[in-house]
């Protein structure tokens, strides 16, 4: 007769892998990938290898270094190494490029006890850091379709006029004289940026794939979003198209699609991904509209990675059926 | 401190095994505000380290005359009075280190690796041991503050001990002023220079410093005593504490 063996429960599995998650990222990210290579031309196409390589490389190497077991497989560094590419203009020297990776994989996330440690979000603290470090080259941007020709043109980012404009009186006539791009112009990509964060329609895209395949939930992303427009309709007296603006500019929906919703650097229940949407977005508007820089995204999201564990702490359900616990009290007390 | 140590263990305690910066973490604050240039970082530690001796020596000297009820005072005045006479020499002969250094140099009166060493170290043993001990941990600090000032200063301007000259033409006339590195003067690091710069080379070498102690054969809380103790300098238990953290653990 044959023995009845039952193994340790959870007895139902999900086909769901970590590689399998993040390959569904990487696929996700693609469309953004091919446009900003074929806006910014042959160098971009290097920054995004270089960042992807490098990424794997320290990886590899870090884990072998501190004796752990090689996660190189499960493709999350390869994702790090594309947001990175994302998150930098497309003029970067490739040993700046560099700097980033070491600093995403082995500072942030290797230190930290690699995948699913870090306290905050490997590719937007490498860009923070970048960005401190090479405040001139981090923000040199390039006029798409124009660097492929091989001369590059240094303009200022829409964003950086827009926040100028924030602070003039009439803005509507201030909007028609910034000599901004136009509306669709902004949502094709065609204005200076980051690499990955110019051509909304290909995140938009990349975001409905992650949703159809179930990989991210919409909260972070949607209350992020609407956190900033709802903010920029009362700072802009209404005026939708600075709505709309504000919105398709600086790498806000990059950073709320791809960047805010990681995994191990967001809130796990439905209350916590509420709260960190709200306050990425109003981190981002306070920075944009008052601060001195004008792009707040990458700051707002790596404060709110900081706040997790405390947003957490104050969101954790309640067990079911469970009762208000007095006993802890008069325990203490007695 | 029961047991008797030679006077080479005095010393050499300061450099690496009880190092005070990156070991007992005190004095953090010149620590992080000085060390982004080679040049004010050994000028500190040099500063730092000629109040510690000096101080040591009298404390140790006047430990049977201090009133232990107001001790702390007493050190401070001693320690005051060393630091101002360093304060007026190097305003006298190296007035670009003294801008350099700017409130730091006088606020050596209150850091706390003099004043922890003074209620630690030197007013409970003899003149000699004190003396020494206060130039090993001086020497340490520096050690420290080198090291660190290296890393921000070649990383985050792209030179190596520029400004030495200031300090080194009191004692000789080398036209010596440090070295420029040819790519990384052009494209510096700034974050290294900027605080969030310092923190991160701070963290990182008190991880490898404990690493180095910890291969040695000495696990982490192997530190024990008033020495280790952060709160050491304004402590008044002297050493009773550990017998009290005993009995709540057994």
């Amino acid at each position: 007769m044959k023995k009845l063996t039952v193994s340790a429960s959870p007895h139902a599995h999900s086909s769901e892998t970590t590689t399998g998650i993040m390959l569904d990222v990487i696929i996700s990210l693609l469309p953004a990938a091919i446009v900003s290579v074929f806006y910014f031309g042959l160098h971009a196409f290097a920054v995004l290898a270089t960042s992807i390589v490098s990424c794997v490389l320290f990886e590899y190497i870090s884990r072998k270094i501190m004796k752990r077991s090689n996660t190189v497989g499960d493709l999350s560094a390869v994702v790090t190494g594309i947001i990175l590419a994302f998150n930098l203009p497309s003029t970067l020297p490739l040993w700046m490029v560099v700097i980033g990776s070491f600093i995403a994989i082995v500072i942030v996330k290797q230190m930290f006890g690699g995948i699913g440690q870090n306290f905050v979000n490997p590719a937007i603290t490498a860009r923070i850091i970048l960005m401190s470090s090479f405040p001139l080259a981090m923000s040199t941007w390039t006029q798409p379709l124009v660097t492929r020709t091989g001369e590059a043109v240094t303009t200022a980012s829409p964003l950086a006029s827009l926040a100028g404009i924030t602070k003039e009186a009439d803005m509507v006539l201030a909007l028609e004289n910034a000599n901004l791009p136009s509306l669709k112009d902004m949502f094709l990509g065609l204005r200076p940026g980051s690499m990955g964060e110019v051509c909304a329609a290909a995140l938009l895209i990349g975001f409905v794939y992650l949703l159809i395949r179930r990989v991210i939930s919409p909260i972070i992303p949607l209350t992020f979003i609407g956190t900033v427009a709802v903010f920029m309709l009362i700072a802009g007296k209404g005026n939708l198209e600075f709505v709309v603006y504000q919105l398709l500019s600086g790498g806000l929906l990059l950073g709320a699609i791809f960047m805010a919703t990681d995994y191990t650097t967001s809130p796990i229940n439905k209350k916590g991904k509420i709260i960190f949407g709200i306050g990425c977005g109003l981190i981002t508007s306070v920075i944009r509209v008052f601060g001195l820089l004008p792009e707040g995204v990458s700051f707002s999201i790596i404060l709110m990675n900081i706040l997790v564990p405390h947003i957490e702490n104050l969101t954790t359900p309640k067990p079911f059926g469970s009762v208000k616990e007095k006993k802890s009290k008069e325990g203490t007390a007695a | 401190m029961a047991e008797k140590k030679s006077l080479g263990k005095e010393f050499t305690k300061g450099l690496v095994a009880e190092n005070p910066v990156l070991r007992l973490v005190l004095g953090t604050c010149p620590t992080l505000a000085v060390s982004t240039s080679v040049s004010s970082a050994i000028g500190m530690g040099l500063a730092a380290t000629i109040v510690l001796i000096c101080s040591n020596i009298v404390i140790s000297a006047l430990r049977k005359v201090i009133p232990s009820k107001v001790r702390i005072p007493a050190y401070i005045v001693v320690i005051a009075s060393f630091v101002t006479i360093i304060q007026l020499i190097v305003k006298a002969f190296v007035p670009a280190l003294d801008s350099a250094l700017g409130v730091y140099l006088p606020l050596i009166v209150v850091n706390c690796i003099i004043l922890g060493r003074a209620e630690a170290f030197a007013s409970k043993n003899a003149v000699l041991a004190s003396a020494v001990d206060g130039l090993g941990m001086g020497v340490g600090f520096t050690a420290a503050l080198f090291l660190m000032a290296t890393v921000r200063e070649v990383l985050g301007a792209g030179t190596f001990m520029v400004g030495i000259n200031d300090l080194l033409s009191v004692f000789s006339d080398t036209t010596f002023n440090g070295f420029t590195i040819p790519f990384l003067s052009e494209n510096p690091m700034i974050i290294f220079v900027l605080a969030p710069g310092g923190f991160f080379v701070f963290g990182i070498m008190i991880a490898l410093s404990n690493m180095l102690a910890e291969k040695k054969g000495k696990k982490r809380a192997e530190l024990r005593g008033c020495e280790a103790c952060p709160m050491a300098s304004t402590c008044s238990m002297n050493g009773s504490c550990e017998e009290k953290d005993k009995e709540v653990s057994e």
